[in-house]
C-alpha cells in the first residue's frame, strides 16, 4: 500500500483487477500481445471461462482486498460462447453498480465492456481509458480490508 | 502439498522486460513453493523434461507456469501431467508473455504485475483439486426433424454412412416446399425431377425409419443419449396394402381445397398430396372426411379392392434413443394477407410466388399454362413485386429472404418463355444475386428474354375494372409509375416454420430475433445449435436457397457423425457442482444456465424431502454462470471455484 500513501509525491498508479471472459475478451487481451501494442501495466486479468461467472460478490471483495477499480469484459452481444452468459454479467453489474452507489462508492470504479477476439487495439484502449478514470477517481479506501501482513 | 514453478525466459521475448530471476526467487517465498525453476524455453522437450524430472523427484502435486498464454501451451502442458501421472487439472498457467512481457515496456513495472499474477497463481493452485473427465456411452442411432429437402439429405447421408435414422415430417409426404416448385433457378431443372428420386432413396433405405403424419413430443436426455417420444397420426389407410389405384377418390363425396396446389384446385377427403407422395399411399383427412366412421360414410372402404382403408386406426406413440438430432423443419412463406396494400386476398388476381409455381407447373391446375385465377385468361402483362414482406422493418419482414430476387427473375423467365407476347415487369429495391450462375440468370432474364426491371417500390394495388393498377415510384428516374397488369405476383419472403418455432422451444434452442434457429456460432458453427448433440440443417436457421440447403444438412450430418461414431464422450471436468447442504432449491441457478444443464429436484436428506439442484454433467458446459446466480453460494463450477478466484483477487488486490 506504500505507493497509495505518498499520492501526492508521486502519480497516483491505481491497481484494477479485469474479469475477461476467455473466448473474446481475453483472446482480444493476447491479439494486443501479439501485435506488441503497449498499454499501461495497472490492470490485472483474472481469466473466467464466461464474463457470466463473474459473482458480484467478486467486485466487492476486489474492494476489499485493494482493488482500486474492476473491470468485466465479455464477449459483444450475440457473440457470447455460452449464448447469452454476457447479458447475465450486464445485468449483475449494473445492479452492483447501484449498490456501490449505495455505500458511498463511486460506481464509475467499475466497468463493463465488450472486447472481442479481434479487438487487440480496442483491449488496450479499455486499458488506457480504465487507468484514467480511476486515476481521477483516486485510491481507493471505502470498504477496504485492513490486513494483518 | 508441494507446487513447482517454472518461469520461461521464451528466449528473449519474455526476460528481455520481465526480471525472470527476481520473479524465480520471489516464488520461492510462496506458500508450498518446493521448487522454482527458470529455463529458456519451459514448452521444448528438455523444459518438460525438467518439470516431469522434479514431479518425480520432488514428489510435486501442483504445477505452475509463467509463459505465454494458455491458449498457447495448456494442452501442452496438461500432457506433461498426465505422462507422470498426475491429473491434468493440477496445472495453472501465468500469462506473462502477451499480457505483460509484450505489452510493457518498463521492466520493473512489468516485473511486479508478472509477480502479483505468479503469486495469484500459486495461491490459486494451492486450492486446486484433481478433476475427472467422466465418460458417458454413446447410441449410434439419429434423428432428423422435418423432410424438406435439407431433412431428405441429412438422412440420407447418415444412413449411408451407417447409422440407423428415424425421419420425422410432420405433413402426409416428405419433399417440403421443393416439391411444389415448377423449375430451379438458376438452372431451371425441373424440382420435382430431381427431388423425387432423393425421396424414393429415403423410403427403401434400410437404414432409414421414415414417420410420415408425425411429430416429436418429447425429448429427453443429453448428447450421445437422447430419449424421443414421436406422435405418429392416423393416416386411416395401410400404406403397404394401398396400391395407389385411385378408385376411393371419385366416390367420396367431400370436395376440399388443395394444399399442393396452394387452394386452386380441389381435392377430396381421400386423397394422395402428389402423384410422387412418399410414403406413396392416400391418406383420410380427418377434418374433412363426414365422421371416419362407416355409419356415417364408408363409401372409400367400400370400394377398396385391397382393404387398404382401416377406420380404427389411432394416434400411436413411438419411442426412440438416439445420439443426435438434426433439425430441418424449415420455413414459411411470410402470409401476404398482412400486406394489406398490395390486394391479397381482395384481388383474386393478386398471387404470391408459390401460387404461380403452381400456376406455372404442368402438373398444377392449369396444366401448365399461365392462367390467371379470376377468369382464367392468359394474362399479358405481369407484375412481379421483389421484397413483397421483405426488408421492411417498421411493418413485416426486416431481414432479406435471400431467395426472392432469384424466384422472381425465374418466374418472369418462366413467364416469357410460355407467352411469348406478354410483357414481364419486375420491381425492385436491389438485385441481390450472390450465388454461382444467378448474375448470369439476371442478365439473361433482362437482355434476352426483355424482361423489364424497374428501380423502385409499389405503394399501392388496385382492381380496375378486369385490370389490377399498380402503382409506384421509379427510384432511378424520380417519376411515379403507374400501370395495368392482368396478374400480379407478390415474391413473398421466407419467415420461421411454425415446426421450427414449436422444436426451438420443445429442444429449448435459442431463436435469434426474428424466430430462426441461433447457430452455435454464425460462422465457425454454422450448423451446430447451442446444445451438444443437436444440429440444425436448411432454412431453420435462416433464408437459404436449395444448394446452400443441401450443404447445411450435408454439414449436420458429418458434424452429427462425429459424436455417432463414437463409442464414448468425454466431458470436462471443469463442470458446475452443488453442495447439497447449502442449497435451498430456488432455481436461481437453473434460469441462468444458457444449457438447461440444472433441475431441481427432490431429495431425501436427514430424514426430509428437499428441493436441491442437479447438475447434468453432460449438458452442462461449463460457463459458471449458475455459480454466479447462486445466492447461497451452493453451486461452484469446479476448476473456477469461489475460493480459487477470491484467492487471487486477494492477491491481485495486494499490489
Ligand atoms: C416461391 C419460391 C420459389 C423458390 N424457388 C427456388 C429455386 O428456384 N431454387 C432454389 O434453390 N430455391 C428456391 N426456393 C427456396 C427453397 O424453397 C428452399 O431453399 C428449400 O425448400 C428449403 O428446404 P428446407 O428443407 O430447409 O425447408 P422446407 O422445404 O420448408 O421443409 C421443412 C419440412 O419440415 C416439416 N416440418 C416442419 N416442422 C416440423 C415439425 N415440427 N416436425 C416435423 N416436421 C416438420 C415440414 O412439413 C416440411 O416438410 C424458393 C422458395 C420460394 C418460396
Ligand atoms: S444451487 Fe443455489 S441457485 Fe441453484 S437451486 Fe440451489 S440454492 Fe438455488
Ligand atoms: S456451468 Fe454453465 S452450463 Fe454448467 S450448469 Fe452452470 S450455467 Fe449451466
Amino acid at each position: 500500500m506504500s505507493t497509495k500513501k505518498n499520492t501526492e509525491l508521486e502519480e497516483f498508479e491505481p491497481n484494477i483487477i479485469g474479469f475477461l471472459c476467455s473466448w473474446c475478451s481475453y483472446a482480444g487481451a493476447d491479439l494486443a500481445g501479439t501485435s506488441r501494442i503497449q498499454y499501461p501495466p495497472n490492470v490485472k486479468i483474472i481469466k473466467v471461462m464466461c464474463s457470466g461467472r463473474v459473482n458480484p460478490m467478486y467486485i466487492i471483495n476486489a474492494f476489499q482486498q485493494g482493488a482500486d477499480g474492476v473491470l468485466v469484459s465479455g464477449c459483444h452481444p450475440g457473440d457470447c460462447h455460452y449464448t447469452h452468459g454476457n447479458y447475465l454479467a450486464r445485468r449483475r453489474v449494473a445492479t452492483m453498480k447501484k449498490l456501490l452507489e449505495f455505500l458511498g462508492i463511486e460506481p464509475e470504479r467499475v466497468r463493463m465492456t465488450w472486447v472481442s477476439a479481434a479487438e487487440g487495439r480496442k483491449y488496450a484502449d479499455v486499458v488506457r481509458e480504465v487507468t484514467e478514470d480511476i486515476k481521477k477517481l483516486g485510491p481507493m479506501t471505502k470498504i477496504r480490508r485492513e490486513k494483518e501482513w | 502439498m508441494k507446487i513447482g514453478v517454472y518461469v520461461c525466459e521464451c528466449g528473449s521475448n519474455i526476460a528481455s522486460t520481465v526480471d525472470v530471476e527476481d520473479l524465480v526467487e520471489q516464488a520461492k517465498e510462496f506458500p508450498y513453493v518446493e521448487v522454482s525453476r527458470v529455463y529458456k524455453y519451459v514448452c521444448s522437450d528438455p523444459g518438460q523434461v525438467l518439470i516431469k524430472q522434479d514431479i518425480e523427484e520432488k514428489q510435486l502435486d501442483r504445477i505452475v507456469v509463467a509463459a505465454c498464454s494458455p491458449r498457447m501451451h495448456e494442452p501442452t502442458f496438461r500432457a506433461v501431467l498426465e505422462d507422470m501421472g498426475l491429473n491434468p487439472y493440477v496445472l495453472e498457467i501465468v500469462n506473462i508473455r502477451e499480457q505483460v512481457s509484450w505489452v510493457h515496456d518498463d521492466k520493473s513495472k512489468g516485473t511486479a504485475k508478472a509477480a502479483s499474477l505468479l503469486k495469484g497463481a500459486v495461491l490459486r493452485a494451492s486450492l486446486m483439486h484433481p478433476l475427472e473427465r467422466k465418460k458417458v456411452g454413446v447410441t449410434h442411432n439419429a434423428l432428423v426433424i422435418g423432410g424438406g429437402i435439407a431433412g431428405i439429405q441429412a438422412s440420407l447421408d447418415l444412413a449411408d454412412m451407417g447409422f440407423d435414422t428415424t425421419l420425422v415430417e410432420k405433413s402426409a409426404t416428405i419433399g417440403g416446399k421443393m416439391s411444389q416448385l415448377d423449375k430451379t433457378f438458376p438452372t431451371l431443372d425441373c424440382s420435382q425431377c430431381i427431388l423425387s428420386p432423393k425421396m424414393v432413396d429415403v423410403n427403401r433405405h434400410p437404414n432409414i425409419d421414415l414417420l410420415a403424419l408425425s411429430e416429436v413430443v418429447e425429448v429427453d436426455g443429453y448428447v450421445g443419449n437422447f430419449k424421443v417420444k414421436i406422435k405418429k397420426n392416423p393416416s386411416y389407410v395401410l400404406a403397404d396394402k394401398c396400391t395407389l389405384c385411385d378408385d376411393c377418390v371419385p366416390v367420396c363425396p367431400v370436395i376440399e381445397h388443395d394444399e399442393y396446389n396452394q387452394g386452386f384446385s380441389p381435392r377430396r377427403a381421400i386423397y394422395i398430396p402428389y402423384p410422387q407422395a412418399v410414403p406413396a399411399s392416400y391418406l383420410i383427412d380427418p377434418n374433412s372426411c363426414l365422421g371416419i366412421d362407416p355409419l356415417i360414410c364408408s363409401k372409400c372402404k367400400d370400394v377398396c379392392g385391397p382393404e387398404a382403408i382401416d377406420f380404427d386406426m389411432k394416434p400411436e406413440i413411438i419411442e426412440k434413443e438416439v445420439g443426435a438430432i438434426i433439425v430441418a423443419t424449415g420455413y414459411e412463406p411470410y402470409p401476404i394477407e398482412n400486406i394489406g396494400e398490395y390486394g391479397y386476398g381482395t384481388i383474386p388476381d393478386v398471387i404470391s410466388g408459390l401460387d404461380f409455381e403452381r400456376i406455372v407447373s404442368a402438373s398444377g391446375p392449369t396444366d401448365g399454362t399461365i392462367r390467371r385465377p379470376s377468369d382464367g385468361k392468359i394474362p399479358k402483362t405481369v407484375v412481379f413485386v421483389h421484397c413483397a414482406g421483405s426488408r421492411d422493418p417498421s411493418k413485416h419482414l426486416p431481414y432479406c429472404s435471400k431467395v426472392c430476387c432469384m424466384y422472381a427473375t425465374k418466374h418472369a423467365l418462366q413467364y416469357k418463355h410460355l407467352v411469348h407476347d406478354g410483357t414481364a415487369i419486375n420491381f425492385f429495391i436491389d438485385i441481390r444475386t450472390a450465388g454461382k450462375d444467378y448474375e448470369e440468370f439476371y442478365q439473361r432474364a433482362a437482355e434476352e428474354d426483355q424482361v423489364i426491371y424497374i428501380r423502385g417500390k409499389v405503394s399501392e394495388v388496385f382492381q380496375d375494372g378486369d385490370k389490377i393498377l399498380v402503382k409506384g415510384a421509379d427510384t432511378l428516374t424520380g417519376e411515379t409509375v403507374e400501370l395495368h397488369a392482368d396478374l400480379v405476383v407478390l415474391a413473398t419472403g421466407l419467415m420461421p416454420s411454425a415446426g421450427t418455432k414449436e422444436i426451438a422451444s420443445l429442444l429449448n434452442l435459442s431463436v435469434g430475433m426474428n424466430g430462426f434457429i441461433r447457430e452455435a456460432h454464425p460462422k465457425l458453427k454454422p450448423v451446430d445449435t447451442a446444445i451438444s448433440g443437436v444440429f440444425v440443417a436448411g432454412t431453420a436457421t435462416g433464408p437459404k436457397d436449395i444448394p446452400d440447403a443441401v450443404s447445411s444438412a450435408s454439414g449436420a450430418a458429418s458434424r452429427a457423425a462425429g459424436i455417432l461414431a463414437q463409442d464414448e464422450l468425454e466431458i470436462e471436468g471443469t463442470v458446475a457442482q452443488v453442495d447439497e447442504d447449502l442449497c435451498r432449491g430456488c432455481g436461481l441457478c437453473a434460469e441462468a444456465c444458457p444449457y438447461s444443464a440444472i433441475e431441481i429436484n427432490a431429495i431425501n436428506k436427514y430424514g426430509h424431502a428437499l428441493r436441491v439442484a442437479f447438475v447434468n454433467e453432460a449438458l452442462c458446459k461449463g460457463c459458471g454462470s449458475c455459480a454466479a446466480a447462486c445466492l447461497n453460494g451452493a453451486i461452484n463450477q469446479l476448476g473456477y471455484t469461489d475460493s480459487q478466484i477470491l484467492a487471487l483477487i486477494g492477491a491481485l488486490g495486494e499490489e
